[in-house]
Order: C-alpha cells, then structure tokens, then sequence
C-alpha cells in the first residue's frame, strides 16, 4: 500500500519514456525509408555498419563534443567569475541577480533569434559595432565561425545557471573560517585557492554535468543561428539525427544513430551522476 | 526560502565587516560594484535590445551605428498579432497548464512515497527518474513520431501536453522530494501522537509547510514547458503550434523585418522571464534536481 502513490507516476514516466527507445532499438536494425512505403525489412546491424562507417556522423560527434564541453566550461568560468563579483555586499545586489539571470530565461528559440540577427550580422549587428573601434567591422560572424556562434548564445545562456549555482555555494561556506584565515594573514588569493575552490568543487563538478546534460541535446540554438551549415560544420548530433529522419526520412539509421547517442550518454552520465549526487548525499543513505 | 535569505545575510555580513574594520581602501570595493554593475548591464543588454527593437519602426531598427533614441511605436506588436500569434499563445498556455497541472498530480505522491514514507529500493526509483532526463530526447523523436503518426495525433495539443508532462515529472518529483525532506520529522510525529489520521496530517501540517516549494516546482515547470522548441517543432503545425513553432514560421515569412521579429520575440519570451524572475531562488533547485538547496 505505501507504494500506491508511487505508481502512477512511475508507470506514466515508464511508458511515455521507456517504449519510445525500446522502438529505436527495433527501428534500429530495420531498414526503413518513409518515403519508400513497405520498404520495412530486417537488416540485422547494417544500419549501425554504416553509421559508424558515415564520416560525416564522426564530425557530428566531434562537434558535439566540441559544443557541449566547449559551452560548458566556458559558461562555468564565466559563471564563477560572476559569483564572486555577486558574494558581497553592494547596492541593488538583488537587481543585478535578476538582470544576470534575465539571459538564461529567454526562450532559446527567441535567443538564438536575438543572436542570429541584432546581435551577430555584419552590417548592423552590435557585436560588429561594439568592435569596430578595433577594425573588425563587417565580420560574417554566422558564416565564418558557424560553430563558435551557436556556442556565443548558448554560454550567454547557461553563464547565469553556472553563477546562480556557484553562489549558492559560496552562500554555503562557513564565514569564520575564512575570517579566521583572513585573521592569521591569508591573502584573499590564498584564502580562493585554499578554502573556496575545495569547498565549492562538488558545486563544479555538479555544474558541468548538469550543464553537459543539458547542452548536449542543443537543438534550438543550431535550428536557429545555422541550421547545421555550412555542411555540417556545426551540425551536432540532435540536429544532425534531426535531419536523417525527418529531412531524409531514414527511420532505420536515424534510430541506429540515436542508440549510439543513448549508449554513449548512459557510459558518461551514470558515472559521473552518481558521483555528484553522491557527494552531495541528496540521494545518500539518509533514506 | 527563509534560510536562503538568512544564509545571504551571515556570510556577506561577515567579509563586510572585516573590510570596514580593516580598512585598507575604500576604493577597491567601489571599483568591484562598478564593475559588477557593468557586467551584468552588459549581460542583460541584448535582452534590452531586443524590447527596444520591438518597439522600433523597421527604418530605426536597421541603423549603423545603433538607434538608442527613438519615439516608439507599438506598430510591430499590432503586426504580430495580426500575423495570428493568438492562437499559438493559447497553445503554448494550455500546453504549458496543463502539464504543470499534471505534473504536480503526479509527483506529489510520489515524491511523498520516496521522502516522508520512502518504500523500498527509494534509491533505485530515484535514480530511474533522473536517468530518463540524461537519455538524449533526439533518440526518441523517430517512435515518438511514428506511434503519433499511427494513432492521429500529430499537430494535437494533447501530444505536447503528454510530453510535457513526461519531460518535467522527474524533475519535479526530485525537487519535491526535497522539499518533503525538509519537514520537520517531530511535527509528523507529534500529529500522529495526537491521533491525526494521514489524510489529516498531510493537509494540515505538511501541505503549509511545503506549498512554497510546489508553487516554485510548478515555476519551474512552467519555463520547461513555455520554452520547448523540439517537440512541438516536429510533432506539430498550425492546429497545436505553440508560440517557439510561430517564431520559426514567422522568420520564414518576415525574416528581414528585425522589429516585428524583436516583438514576436519578446511576446514568446515574456511570460517565462517574469516567472523566473518570481522563482529565481528556487531555479537552481530545480534545475539540479533539489541537490542545491
């Protein structure tokens, strides 16, 4: 009977979640183009032969890589750096959180929109103006650093995730300790390096997985600002899938794709969840 | 809530004081507030820009260097509703209600089940929860689409609610859990040493203490819901299009018309931006699973 309140949402969670990949590993080893009805035959692992002999997935994934990691380490230097500026005590503390955090509520379609024009065309772009007193007016941003683009409005918006996380970290750090630092003389370099850094390393490490989590399935940002091009110079992997099965109408290796994302995510996630969640003890032995 | 603040208040009054007992300069820490300030202006900046251009004429919106002063016009937010962003809004606020509605039916009882009365493998359900939100949403779209296809449903609000819900139940039952977590333990005792049945205990003691905390689940909730783009792009069109899915077809249409865009882009971005603003304390509890308080 104590399970009873647990099982609806367990079940609802479980069908709507768990069938769709139970399909994607049938559909991944069927060889099936929508455009071609009846086409639908068993073709044991020759869908994923070719993803892996596809040097254009290999690209994809490196790009992925490249993007995720990328965005997130950036955002949580960034975000770090804002943390600190925000752990004092100065006037209109609370607007400044709420404008810093402004950017990370955008809609990423509307986002990516603000980014892909008022902010990143050559002719009237203000990223353009803003340079131009260092005569590097006329840049084509979007078509010269495709990748780097999508990656400018996705730090723009996990940067205030990473600061509001870090703060509440550095909220979290016991004051005489560092007032006893500062008493028996530790520089305030000292004192970063010594007692913050170590202290707010979980609050790190749980940034950049969950921000991995999270930016690893950008679709939005790259729809919007690219749409992958040119080529696939900063196509990722959803988009990239994203274009097989609904540009291409491949099922068969769109879903042979997916599995191989699947794969990867649960290698790289698993460990490192059950590592943060850990050692933040939110799902430790208290219960 | 409460603690938050409390913490806010000692740690940063401790440094303060140092600093004034010290006093090394003055300058530094004026130096520090001027910079933060110019930071975070220039962060919120491009946000700025874009509700400024919506209230532009399509003339001022395309200037070199930038128009700042401008006699605005709400010309461009006339043009997108006639454009029929209506409807689309209406989407995007049923779809985005009714799953949060859903979502709390759902994973209030269950996070009740894995914190106040935790059954057993809590653990294991838990980490089943989350590991649904680490599979990559890409990797589903291709059944996903095909069974909606199968049974009709495609470019139907009910699809969007159904994945809406599924997409947010575990973040919400993990954020609720920890919200359940921080019942006091000697208050349910005490109630049920004073013979108050379950049903009672929950509605009268435990609901006021945690309903801060499933106001800001739904809060979060919400901005999951408001800001979807994958879903609704593939699954559906016209009928069940939420306002992302109008932003899209719009730049297909008015692609060089910045400020009717900008307006487009405001409306699409305006609910979500005042309730983050509401929930700001309670988003990064959200977003990582209730392991930041």
């Amino acid at each position: 009977m104590r399970r009873a309140p647990l099982v609806p949402a367990l079940v609802f969670t479980i069908v709507v979640t768990q069938i769709p990949f139970l399909l994607t590993l049938y559909y991944s080893v069927q060889s099936w183009n929508l455009v071609r009805p009846g086409s639908q035959r068993f073709v044991w692992f020759e869908n994923y032969v070719s993803v892996f002999a596809d040097s254009q997935f290999r690209g994809v994934a490196l790009n992925t890589i490249i993007m995720t990691l990328g965005s997130v380490i950036i955002a949580v230097i960034l975000g770090l750096l804002l943390a600190l500026l925000l752990n004092r005590h100065f006037i209109g503390r609370g607007v400044v959180r709420t404008l810093l955090v402004t950017p990370f509520l955008i809609t990423p379609v509307a986002a990516a929109l603000l980014w892909k024009t008022t902010l990143l065309d050559p002719t009237y772009g203000l990223i353009n103006f803003v340079l131009s007193p260092f005569g590097a007016s006329g840049t084509d941003w979007v078509s010269t650093f495709p990748l780097a683009s999508v990656m400018a409005s996705l730090i723009w918006q996990w940067t205030p995730f990473m600061m509001l996380l870090l703060l509440a970290g550095l909220q979290s750090m016991p004051g005489d300790q560092v007032e006893a630092a500062r008493v028996d003389g530790a520089g305030a370099w000292a004192i970063f390096v010594e007692l913050t850094l170590p202290h707010l390393r979980r609050f790190l490490e749980l940034g950049i997985v969950l921000g991995a989590i999270y930016l690893v399935n950008t679709f939005d940002a790259v729809y919007m600002i690219t749409q992958g091009g040119p080529g696939t110079a900063s196509a990722n992997l959803p988009f990239y899938i994203y274009q097989r099965a609904f540009l291409g109408f491949d099922i068969g290796q769109s879903a042979a794709m997916g599995v191989v994302v699947v794969v990867l995510t649960i290698i790289v996630a698993t460990f490192a969840l059950r590592l943060v969640f850990r050692s933040f003890g939110a799902a430790g032995s208290e219960s | 809530m409460a603690a938050t603040i409390e913490d806010t208040s000692t740690t940063t009054s401790a440094p303060a004081r140092t600093e004034g007992s010290r006093r090394p300069s003055s300058v530094g820490p004026v130096l520090l507030t001027t910079l933060t300030w110019i930071v975070a202006i220039g962060f919120f900046f491009p946000v700025l820009w874009m509700v400024l251009t919506a209230f532009k004429t399509e003339s001022a919106a395309y200037t070199d260097p930038p128009t700042l002063f401008f006699s605005p016009t709400l010309e461009q937010f006339e043009a997108v509703f006639d454009a029929g962003i209506g409807p689309y809004l209406a989407n995007s606020l049923g779809a985005t209600a009714i799953s949060t509605i859903l979502v709390l039916l759902l994973a209030t009882p269950a996070a009740f089940a894995l914190s106040l009365r935790p059954v057993e493998k809590t653990q294991d359900v838990l980490f089943f929860f989350i590991s649904t939100k680490m599979l990559p949403v890409v990797a589903a779209i291709v059944p996903i689409y095909v069974v909606v296809n199968e049974i009709r449903a495609l470019d139907n609000i009910w699809t969007l609610i159904v994945l809406y819900t599924a997409m947010n139940l575990p973040i919400a039952v993990w954020m609720m859990r920890s919200f359940f977590l921080e019942v006091p333990k000697e208050l349910l005792e005490a109630a049920s040493i004073d013979g108050a049945s379950l049903g009672r205990t929950l509605r009268e003691v435990v609901l006021p203490i945690i309903s801060p905390g499933i106001f800001a689940t739904a809060l979060i909730c919400v901005i999951f819901a408001w800001n979807e783009f994958f879903f609704a792009v593939n699954l559906t069109a016209a009928n069940a299009g939420t306002v992302p899915v109008f932003l899209v077809g719009f730049i297909t249409s008015e692609g060089l018309y910045w400020a009717r865009l900008s307006a487009a882009a405001t409306l699409a971005a305006l609910p979500v931006v005042l309730a983050g603003w509401f929930a700001q304390n309670k988003l990064v509890q959200g977003l990582s699973f209730g392991a930041v308080k």
